[in-house]
């Protein structure tokens, strides 16, 4: 491990800014570039960066639980997004709407594709989360 | 044996409820049945094929099902008490009971796709059961053997049911029979017959891949008692007499039946004599009772399709009964070569006493069923069609060993002088001799009341699949005919063979040592043979080096695609504006020079990076060309693709001072790389000249946001429209992740 200071301090700046940007790239991704997808990219980066200053013991620590359980747990919260459609009677995966309408121009529609993208969020981020610990702490 | 191993197993006991309570459901619907309604349940399967899971329970069906029933309720208890008590036990009863199922499915069903399904069911299951005790070397490979040989006839069957299907435009049965006659006329017909026939021969063990029956006798004894003498390996015969109304009649058909399953029953008969594992004499007279089965479907005429049902259920009966006299005698004396056991009728009465009736019936004794069996099957010989000559003498044959096989079966063991076995004989309990008594029972009464049996089962079976007004009549006694004295000829001849089997057991030994072809030979140098050519492919495409596999790929990838792309080129057109602007020829400035760096380096490291510098160029050519999500997905992935391959190449070993590449090695893999990217850029430039289909990005531009409430295109299709691939993918993505991880723990281990 390298103990250089200069990219540990950097990297403590950083990873909460690299998060933060996952996140707004992951809430925006519906309407500009951004979604599940590249958010989780951008968070697997930001912890990588972590992993490499501090160590893949302190980013563990960190995300409390595992990066398997994190993978299985997107994968569930999509999955079961998709199963919101048929108790609706509609099939799988159809996208369900709330809409609250702000004025006469703007809205704020939140729908099960979000929650779905967030499941993709969490896959893939557990994906990259659990090979880069383990290639890390090979 | 431990104390605890002798208590009967409960779940036996509780399951054996299915067989039970399924035997009184047919018995409530024999009367309907024999009066000729046909018993109809359709529920949808896959309604957008056109596939149904439809039912249908006519005679044939019902006979069948109550021989199922019948012989799997008595296995099931009967497995109670013969199977030591294991962890494994609970797996044994969902096995039986679900082939049980299956194979009920299997002769209700009336589309020939779900038939084709619980054929299939059959076989794993029987697998399953054959390698039971999978400690066991030989249980594996004669489980592995008995899985290819039906599944192969099981893919044959399927092809052939397919092409049913396109003949006929419908998968039902009762659909495809009236159309028997365009079926027998179609070109297609000559494709049908072997294909269904191979699959048919195959589960039902008919020369030349009778082979893998013997060999399934590995498994536990009440399952060869229900599959691998009573049940599945009729499923074949089943099929046959289903598809007699639509395929069979011609002399292809007749033929073909009529001389396998002639020279299925010597072969069978005649190895039977030969063997001395009480379970293998068991299983080779299973192979000839099947042949003799398929050489009276091969024919058309009522008796002989009488012959075959009759005789169906006479072997059902005596076979199971066997098979678990067998079984108690390997389980009370811990041995089943007949040379080792003698003298058991004192020690063992009801087990001696089951064999007997069994035995009797087999070997066509008046009185017993067995005998009604021979007399109708002479009857139907000589009324074949087709060579009645052969199937008379093949049957005469047959069942003259058959009666020696049926003394030696009731003779050695029970009677003469007791011998020493590793467990001193004792009676088994009432569980075990049970069924054997009572099918034996069986065979003895239907002997006594035959027309009663002929009008309530028989009849109904043949007229299921043979509807002609002749009468089918079961007697005790038909007068003194031809088949009569045939009877009669079978059972002299049969007492002469007895008394001489050992210099006929020596004949035979030598005679099969003369032949110096075996078809199971062909199976396992197959085998052989397949290991062997997989072994060499992997040496060539999987010899473990990742440069390989990249030139593999890569080159197929330039042959698969770059020669029909050449044959059908299209110049490419730069239209109005060919010349990039100045950050574009700055940006191709940047990636030619990584490329180049990438080639030139002796570092891992640096390679790597520019590699990254490569991906990140092209992700901003996109972001010039107005398409800002791809290009943000290009450059995360390249981002995290440096930094996980850096971590690896971070823990490989330093690049050892090896010699330098040969120059050889090195043109072609620039050749191969120039390639790769002169094919790519070809095909951008091709595309570009092509009409693309619009109607699908109209679609999601016109709806994005009306329907999905978004306007990023790609994050809708992603999230909602296509929700279902994303699905798949991330599924896909997440197992990749566990499969890398677990690769990467494996190494740490090592």
């Amino acid at each position: 491990m390298m103990p250089s200071i200069i990219l540990k301090t950097a990297t403590r700046l950083m990873v909460g800014l690299i998060l933060t940007f996952s996140v707004y790239l992951l809430l925006r991704g519906h309407n500009a570039p951004g979604g599940g997808f590249a958010a989780a990219l951008v968070a697997g980066t930001g912890f990588a960066l972590f992993a490499i200053a501090e160590g893949p013991a302190v980013v563990r620590k960190a995300i409390r639980i595992t990066p398997q359980k994190i993978a299985m747990c997107g994968l569930g919260l999509a999955l079961g997004s998709g199963l919101v459609a048929p108790l609706a009677g509609r099939q799988f995966l159809t996208g369900i709407w709330w809409i609250w309408q702000k004025g006469q121009t703007s809205e704020l529609a939140i729908g099960t594709p979000l929650f779905f993208d967030i499941g993709v969020f969490f896959a893939v981020l557990g994906m990259i989360l659990t090979l880069i610990l383990a290639l890390e702490e090979n | 044996m431990v104390a605890d191993n002798d208590k009967p197993s409960i779940i036996g006991w509780i399951s054996s409820i299915i067989p039970f309570g399924l035997l009184c459901a047919l018995l409530y619907l024999l009367p309907q049945i024999t009066a000729g309604h046909v018993i109809r349940v359709q529920l949808n399967w896959i309604p957008s094929l056109g596939i149904a899971l439809s039912i249908a329970i006519d005679g044939l069906s019902l006979l069948f099902a109550l021989i199922i029933c019948c012989v799997g309720f008595f296995v099931t208890i009967y497995a109670a008490d013969y199977l030591p008590r294991k962890a494994t036990t609970g797996k044994f009863y969902i096995y039986l009971q679900g082939f049980l199922l299956a194979m009920l499915g299997l002769v209700m069903a009336d589309n020939i796709l779900a038939m084709f399904v619980f054929w299939e069911l059959t076989t794993i299951i029987s697998y399953l059961l054959i390698g039971f005790e999978c400690e066991l070397e030989t249980a594996r490979q004669n489980a592995r053997q008995a899985l290819l040989v039906t599944g192969a006839g099981g893919l044959a069957l399927l092809i052939g049911f397919l092409l049913l299907g396109n003949i006929t435009g419908t998968y039902d049965l009762s659909q495809i029979s009236l159309q028997s006659a365009a079926i027998k006329s179609d070109p297609l017909y000559y494709a049908v017959l072997p294909l269904v026939l191979i699959g048919a021969f195959t589960k039902s063990a008919q020369m030349p891949f009778h082979f893998w029956l013997p060999n399934a006798m590995t498994a536990p004894t009440p399952i060869s008692a229900f599959l691998h003498s009573a049940t599945m390996v009729k499923a074949g015969i089943y099929l046959l007499a289903r598809l007699h109304p639509i395929l069979g009649g011609t002399p292809v058909w007749m033929g073909t039946l009529v001389v396998t399953g002639g020279i299925t029953a010597l072969i069978g008969s005649v190895l039977a004599m030969k063997a001395s594992d009480l379970k293998r004499i068991l299983a080779f007279t299973t192979i000839m009772a099947l042949g003799i089965l398929t050489m009276f479907l091969g024919g058309k005429t009522t008796p002989a399709l009488t012959a075959a049902m009759t005789f169906l259920m006479v072997h059902s009966l005596y076979k199971s009964s066997l098979f678990l006299v067998v079984g108690i005698i390997d389980h009370q004396t811990g041995t089943r070569m007949i040379e080792h056991i003698g003298g058991l009728l004192k020690s063992m009465p009801l087990t001696a006493l089951a064999a007997a009736m069994a035995a009797l019936s087999m070997a066509g004794f008046p009185l017993f069923f067995g005998f009604i069996g021979k007399e109708i099957m002479y009857k139907g010989a000589l009324t074949e069609e087709l060579f009645p000559g052969f199937a008379t003498t093949a049957a005469l044959l047959a069942n003259a060993l058959m009666t020696a096989v049926a003394c030696l079966i009731i003779i050695k063991p029970f009677l003469g002088a007791l011998r020493k076995t590793p467990l001193i004989p004792r009676e088994a309990p009432w569980t075990m001799w049970l069924g054997p008594v009572f099918m034996g029972g069986l065979g003895l009464i239907f002997g006594i009341v035959p027309d009663w049996i002929g009008h309530w089962l028989i009849e109904p079976a043949v007229r299921a699949f043979h509807p002609s007004m002749e009468d089918i009549e079961l007697k005790l006694f038909y007068g003194i005919n031809e088949p009569f004295l045939l009877s009669i000829a079978t059972l002299s001849l049969g007492t002469i063979l007895y008394l001489f089997k050992q210099p006929l057991r020596r004949t035979i030994d030598y005679v099969l040592r003369q032949i110096p072809i075996r078809f199971e030979h062909i199976y396992t140098g197959g085998l052989e043979g397949i290991a062997k050519i997989a072994k060499i492919q992997n040496g060539i495409l999987q010899n473990g080096s990742l440069h390989r596999y990249l030139s593999i790929i890569i080159g197929s990838v330039i042959l698969g695609v770059g020669l029909p792309f050449v044959f059908g080129y299209i110049p490419p057109d730069f239209g109005q504006n060919p010349y990039p602007s100045l950050s574009g020829w700055l940006l191709g400035g940047i990636i030619i020079v990584a490329v180049a760096v990438v080639v030139r380096t002796k570092t891992r490291l640096l390679a790597i990076c520019s590699l990254g510098v490569v991906g990140a160029g092209i992700a901003m050519l996109f972001a010039m060309y107005g398409a800002p999500d791809v290009a943000l997905t290009q450059l995360l992935v390249e981002t995290l693709t440096v930094i996980i391959v850096s971590l690896v190449l971070l823990r490989l070993p330093r690049l050892k001072a090896r010699p330098p590449r040969m120059p050889a090695g090195k043109i072609w893999n620039g050749i191969l790389g120039v390639a790769m990217g002169a094919l790519i850029t070809a095909l951008i430039l091709a595309v570009n000249q092509i009409d693309l289909e619009r109607s699908l990005t109209d679609f999601f531009e016109a709806n994005s946001y009306i329907a999905a409430h978004g306007r990023n295109i790609v994050n809708v299709i992603l999230v909602d429209f296509r929700s279902l691939d994303t699905l798949g993918e991330i599924t896909v993505v997440a197992l990749a992740g566990l499969a890398c991880y677990a690769l990467i723990q494996k190494r740490k281990v090592e």
